[in-house]
């Protein structure tokens, strides 16, 4: 039974009414609240102005170069600025081979990243360990065996036009309010 | 010099030397113990005056290893590629020629490091791109790494 003093404004609930804003509404002395709604307000915004954080090792790196600049330009979808430090960027784009020497230090770079944090691994490098697969003694397989990642991208280097199609792709599941589910480590509770 | 004039000349310093001159750029092969003796003379000599060591290779032929040099002389516009034979894969080891040609001295680390060629005399021999405590030499044909390398 739905209490009396909730108006809702989501059709699948009342049926009625035009949702112009997806969430419920529930008013207080003084002026109404939107609860449910605030989730996806912030979604909204932090996927339309994802900084990226400069990451590139490798080919893929000259791509991402090009993604950045005039003409395939990334800064229209909110990726503004790309900071070369961890602590002011949102999402990372590891464009090129992960080597066993630079691992580690990924994921310090990953971790020094604040929270919502987001991962995109460009390229067959970073995707498996790309060409470098087999017989190579020096390669990481695929940069989630560092850090966890979120979007994928096929290619060796893919095109500009891949790299916003995946960050487009980001920004779907982060407007679905999609994040990963976080991994909590229970020892560091107590 | 032409590719017959530097023949000509190879062959009075170094008797045992054996030619190729299939390429653009004449190849000498020698034995990797006559290695600092010719490398002298190719510095030095006027008619000769190698002052540009370009690149330093190892090759790895499974029965043995070599080590290419590229060479050209800036005033004299010619160009050589010396191939010294290294025999004993298990101790190899050849001159170092860092003092005449200081380039030598980083191309020769690399070498020493991912294909195990040891350069006496050189002034600082140490592992340059992998982890100083790394066991092996990844470049060498029959190197294994079980953890790393996935055999295709």
């Amino acid at each position: 039974m739905e209490p009396d003093n909730i108006i809702s404004t989501a059709p699948s609930i009342t049926g009625q009414f035009e949702a112009p804003f997806p969430g419920t509404v529930v008013p207080t002395p003084g002026g109404g609240v939107l609860v449910s709604a605030l989730d996806d307000v912030l979604n909204w915004a932090r996927s339309n102005s994802l900084w990226p954080l400069v990451f590139g090792t490798s080919c893929c790196a000259i791509e991402m170069m090009s993604t950045a600049s005039a003409k395939y330009d990334w800064s229209r979808f909110g990726f503004e600025v790309a900071r070369a430090s961890p602590r002011q960027s949102d999402v990372i784009i590891i464009a090129g081979t992960i080597v066993n020497k630079m691992a580690p230090v990924l994921k310090r770079l990953y971790d020094q990243m604040p929270e919502p944090r987001y991962v995109i691994a460009m390229g067959a490098c970073a995707t498996s360990g790309g060409p470098f697969f087999y017989n190579t003694y020096s390669v990481v397989k695929g940069a989630d065996h560092v850090i966890p990642v979120d979007v994928y991208i096929a290619g060796c280097p893919p095109r500009p036009e891949a790299l916003i199609h995946a960050m487009i792709t980001l920004q779907n599941k982060i407007k679905a309010g999609g994040a990963r589910e976080k991994i909590v480590i229970e020892d560091f509770k107590k | 010099m032409s590719k017959e004039e530097l023949k000509t000349k190879l062959t009075e310093l170094l008797p045992a030397a054996t030619f190729d001159e299939a390429g653009e750029w004449l190849n000498v092969s020698i034995d990797a113990k006559d290695w600092l003796p010719l490398a002298t003379q190719l510095r030095n000599y006027f008619d000769l005056h190698f002052d540009f060591l370009f690149c330093v290779t190892a090759v790895d032929w499974k029965t043995h290893l070599s080590m290419v040099y590229h060479l050209r002389s800036t005033t004299l516009g010619h160009y050589l590629v010396v191939k010294a034979k290294i025999a004993d894969r298990a101790n190899a080891e050849i001159e170092s020629v860092s003092k005449i040609w200081r380039t030598a001295e980083f191309h020769e680390l690399e070498a020493y490091d991912l294909m195990g060629v040891k350069f006496l005399n050189h002034p600082g021999l140490r592992r340059l791109f992998l982890e100083d405590d790394w066991v092996g030499y990844p470049l060498r044909k029959d190197y294994v790494d079980e953890v790393n390398m996935i055999k295709l």
